[in-house]
């Protein structure tokens, strides 16, 4: 299905690029100076400029090899953001199989014209290249997207497992490959013990990002979730140290042998450089962090402060030979409270991804069936042994231990990815004779794991049926456990004892007291929590806003006529107070749900689509409120805060109505009906699922007063029968509600993650149905 | 991170607490010499707890929760029993202002009311005691125990059930078995009380859309002319039906090696 969705785009795609190939083909016939060798040469882009050209000035040249990097590169990333395009298009099947695996079939495919051409792919991947300016980027987004207090509460385990899990499959790894190459018949007997270990260490990389979607959008329990997510995490930062000391081991070993000195001194540099690493990656965020405190009036240049400090963080560890993955990780992270930002770091993934693919086809390889299939079944061996034994261990220890399902969730997401092959392509020929059969391995092992593990994972986890997380991002969940924090918090004071809750408590102190009046600016509207994510949350109320608009044209389809006639005035304060709840509540409902998904960045809005959205809400909003021509309250109740979605009317806003709003309020007729709400919030996680519908029905007016105590009345809403009501109201509101869903409109719910675009298409269409507008809800009858 | 890790460490971290800790140290106070307070015997479970306990608290409407407690703990507690009433049998609400890092908490006051609501203490269906004995106090701890894994589906329910009795109370503080709107909104106002610049408003407007998300929740499509009074109990399981409160309402100290008591 997928496939035939990537057919639909690709040709044209394709056309570019053997268009481009062919020039490239064509240029030393037509640029006769140009050295023949020029493809050759990693620099070729350079040769034309250097070459001796013709006295003569050519009217018409071509000069490919001068672009031929960065075009092909572009290119390549190009393509690979149409296939995403449309691997989303058929919404099924981004549930089906992870997107790398997309990604590394495009790359095949790119592989196959470029070896089918003949042609020489760009030389993208080279060790600084990689280290320098793709690996930053990926692990850098990571450490942006972590959730803070999860992880934080996981701790122990996830530095436990990550940590101590990447080391012992490492060395279990390769120790028994080396095993395996003492075997003569296999013919492995030049490959030593320390080239085992580097590719040991390589290889038990995992890259769980593919696994992180489905976990996502199984709702496993948070646990679980941020054990694979820390692992996500650290796993690079931790491969990558032991590479880099394994390859110096290699290179010393070529000229001497290794005393044990040498191999404690390996160890202690092993910890020195992740501490440094972390301590260098802490600082920096503190820095930047502050800096960012005084950018308040070029807010523009604020992402650039904080992505360059990253950098640097990453730049100054390097320097000192300090691991750089790790203070990059360690700096987003102590940012990221301060400051929030997103990152669109897939690109570089996209390369690997690529770049992966078109290395799969090529003449580079050395097949050697013992190596691959021990490398294969060890992998999964000392998976599960070093998953097992390290949650044996740290079950002890936990209040609640991780089950044995949770376990072989673990173990099976065990997925390898771009950062293997990075390393395994990366290893110096020179010190590595048999580099292309580790290349081959590898690769191997990472189309097994990303294809067969990554396809089956999502399965697996409803098969066994994990414990679920409850997430319902709703806010009475909210609510509830952020009482319940308190509750514990204030429990554990009463008894004196200083534990996890207090810890986190008297850190909350410390950072309220001192370091956010150090590191963030004054002025800021609102303290600690409204402050924070001013922006995200902003982003993430238009997200839900629009969604709330999708999914109201699928559900209920009377909203939409109504929507469009809508009659009665926004005033300004409306909005803006409408606007200001959504915020408050949307982050309150979702500070904890960030979800964390390399692949997919939530769509953006701009400032002014927001706005449009929000104000095409409101109508709704307000349209159904004057639809609501009784007040869904059974008694009346007497005091004055039954003003029950309270606008303070008190704040003149400065009017920030959209003209195309003004148009829609044309037809004003029966104002005075006491108004009501229909509050939808969807919530939106990227999943495919369909999330739980909650309506809100909110009356706007004062009651008259009664001595009553308030009593809110609920009437029914998702009703599709036609309902007449049989109040004394029933002139207002004669016309059954429910009665005209077509089939555009459930349609509609099915374009509903493809884009953020759609959700203002759908609204803005004059739907036909105007007769609609009459009509009333029986939601909103009253006896 | 392992609980046992942490209760090896929390001994030195204590020590930099500041007062609390410093006036437990003081010869005379409350530090580890007087192991053996007489009124701290009663509890020993070597003399049929069990029953001293069921009888000492009869249950008016439920069977005790699942509670138990390591007689370290029990001493612990008790110290600190002894330390916040200031040597007297019984706490009154007031000795709950000795506590310095508890004035922070936004949701203080419920907290130390839920300390004192009959309901809680199993003394009746309403009404507050003015004041509590050690037992009460044990009562109450009792509802932060973690639940023991090897329980059986039955007495996870249980469990589930008295922990959740034990918010509702907080929410429902007129005791008419009803979170009503007010009610709600005055718990929501007081969680976001810690933050000055949120407006009341604002509060309140979260309330209510809790409550209507209560209310669709829990009644699911309502008739025409029915009237949602407030969160029941009931419903208020509902709410919480698929949100494992077995992993987050505890209190990890209390939570060594136990001693089943009431099993």
């Amino acid at each position: 299905m997928g496939l035939r969705r990537l057919v639909l785009f690709s040709p044209g795609n394709w056309w570019l690029l053997l268009v481009a190939l062919k020039c490239s083909e064509a240029s030393p016939d037509l640029n006769e100076s140009t050295n023949s060798s020029a493809q050759q040469e990693p620099n070729a882009w350079f040769a034309a400029a250097s070459s001796e050209a013709d006295e003569k000035i050519p009217v018409f040249a071509l000069d490919y090899d001068y672009v031929q990097i960065p075009y092909e590169v572009t290119l390549w990333i190009l393509l690979a953001s149409l296939a995403k395009i449309g691997f989303h298009l058929y919404h099924r099947l981004p549930g089906l199989m992870p997107e790398s695996c997309l990604l590394i079939i495009v790359g095949a495919l790119v592989g196959a014209i470029i070896f089918g051409t003949d042609h020489k792919s760009p030389p993208v991947m080279d060790s600084s290249i990689y280290f320098l300016y793709l690996l930053p980027p990926i692990v850098l987004e990571g450490g942006y997207f972590m959730p803070t207090r999860p992880f934080f509460e996981n701790i122990g385990s996830i530095l436990w497992w990550a940590g101590l899990g990447a080391l012992i499959n490492a060395f279990g790894i390769g120790l028994s490959l080396y095993l395996i190459c003492q075997i003569k018949a296999f013919g492995l007997s030049d490959v030593n013990l320390l080239q085992n270990l580097l590719f040991g260490s390589l290889i038990s990389a995992v890259d769980p990002v593919a696994v992180l979607a489905v976990f996502e959008e199984a709702h496993v329990n948070e646990p679980l979730y941020m054990m694979i997510f820390g692992e996500a995490l650290l796993n690079d930062g931790i491969s990558v140290v032991l590479y880099n000391i394994l390859i110096a081991f290699t290179k010393m070993h070529k000229f001497e042998d290794i005393e044990p000195v040498d191999i404690l001194a390996g160890c202690a540099r092993f910890i020195i450089v992740g501490v440094g690493g972390v301590f260098f990656g802490v600082i920096f965020g503190f820095i930047s962090a502050f800096i960012t405190r005084f950018t308040q009036n070029i807010s523009a240049i604020e992402p650039l402060i904080v992505f360059m400090f990253s950098y640097l963080s990453y730049l100054a560890a390097e320097t000192l030979y300090l691991s750089g993955i790790l203070a990059i990780t360690a700096c987003a992270v102590t940012m990221k409270k301060y400051y929030f930002m997103k990152m669109l770091s897939s690109v570089s993934e996209t390369l690997i991804f690529i770049f992966m693919g078109v290395s799969t086809i090529g003449k580079n390889h050395e097949w050697n069936w013992a190596f691959i299939c021990f490398t294969l079944v060890f992998c999964q061996i000392w998976r599960a042994i070093s998953v097992f034994a390290l949650f044996y261990v740290s079950n002890q220890f936990r209040t609640f231990p991780f089950s044995i399902k949770d376990q072989c969730i673990i173990f099976y997401s065990g997925v390898r990815g771009a950062g293997s092959f990075s390393l395994a392509f990366l290893l110096p020929l020179s010190l590595f004779p048999r580099k292309k059969m580790f290349v081959t391995a590898t690769l191997v092992v990472i189309y097994f794991t990303v294809f067969i593990q990554g396809i089956t994972i999502g399965p697996l986890v409803r098969y066994l049926d994990v414990k679920k997380t409850n997430k319902k991002e709703s806010i009475n969940e909210e609510l509830h456990i952020r009482l319940m924090d308190h509750l514990k918090a204030g429990i554990e004071d009463v008894c004196g004892q200083w534990s996890h809750y207090q810890v986190r408590d008297k850190f909350k102190k410390f950072d309220h007291r001192y370091l956010r009046k150090i590191l963030i600016r004054k002025n800021q509207p609102k303290s600690s929590i409204v402050s924070l994510y001013k922006k995200l949350e902003m982003k993430q109320a238009i997200e839900m806003v629009e969604t709330g608009i999708l999914s109201s044209t699928a559900f209920s389809v009377p909203q939409q006529a109504q929507r469009i006639h809508g009659t009665k005035r926004l005033s300004p304060e409306d909005v803006e107070s409408m606007r200001d709840i959504l915020t408050h509540n949307m982050y309150q409902v979702r500070q904890r749900t960030l979800s964390y998904n390399k692949y997919n960045l939530r769509p953006q809005t701009s400032e002014k689509q927001a706005k449009e959205i929000l104000i095409r809400r409101q109508n709704t909003l307000r349209e159904s409120m004057r639809k609501g021509h009784s007040l869904p309250w059974g008694k009346p109740a007497g005091t004055k805060n039954i003003r029950y979605l309270s606008f303070p009317y008190g704040h003149p806003q400065p009017a920030r109505r959209d003209p195309r709003a003004a148009g829609f309020t044309g037809n004003d007729s029966s104002d005075s009906e006491l108004p009501s709400i229909m509050f939808k919030a969807h919530s939106r996680t990227g999943t495919l699922q369909e999330r739980r519908l909650t309506h809100e029905i909110i009356p706007m007016k004062s009651l008259p007063s009664g001595g009553k105590p308030c009593h809110v009345r609920y009437p029914r809403h998702t009703s599709q029968e036609e309902h007449v009501g049989p109040g004394r109201r029933e002139a207002l509101r004669p016309k059954p509600l429910f009665h005209a869903v077509d089939e555009e409109f459930e349609s509609g719910e099915e374009s509903e993650e493809e884009s953020s675009a759609s959700g203002s298409r759908w609204s803005a269409e004059p739907r036909p149905s105007r007769q609609h507008h009459r009509s009333h809800s029986p939601l909103l009858q009253r006896k | 991170m392992g609980n046992r890790l942490l209760d090896s460490s929390s001994g030195g971290a204590q020590c930099g607490l500041g007062g609390e800790r410093r006036r437990m140290m003081e010869p005379g106070g409350w530090g580890r010499g007087r192991r053996m307070s007489p009124a701290s015997r009663w509890w020993l479970p070597s003399s049929g707890v069990t029953d001293v306990f069921l009888s000492l608290s009869p249950p008016p409407f439920l069977p005790l929760p699942c509670f138990s407690v390591s007689s370290d703990q029990i001493e612990q507690l008790h110290r600190r029993f002894k330390q916040l009433s200031g040597d007297q049998p019984t706490i009154r609400k007031e000795n709950f202002n000795n506590v310095p890092d508890l004035e922070l908490n936004p949701i203080r006051s419920k907290i130390v009311r839920a300390f004192f609501d009959n309901r809680n203490l199993r003394k009746g269906s309403s009404g507050l005691a003015d004041e509590i004995n050690f037992e009460d106090f044990l009562t109450i701890m009792s509802y932060f125990r973690p639940i023991d894994t090897t329980m059986d589906e039955e007495q996870v329910q249980l469990c589930r059930k008295e922990k959740l009795r034990f918010l509702f109370h907080m929410y429902d503080s007129d005791s008419d078995g009803r979170i009503t709107l007010e009610e709600y909104r005055n718990v929501v106002e007081e969680l976001l009380s810690g933050n000055p610049h949120i407006e009341k408003e604002s509060a309140r407007s979260i309330a209510d859309g809790a409550m209507m998300e209560a209310a669709s929740v829990c009644v699911g499509q309502m008739e025409p002319d029915q009237v949602y009074e407030g969160i029941t109990f009931d419903d208020f399981l509902k709410i919480w039906q698929g949100i494992d409160i077995e992993t987050k309402m505890h209190v990890r100290f209390l939570n060594m090696e136990t001693i089943a008591l009431c099993h």
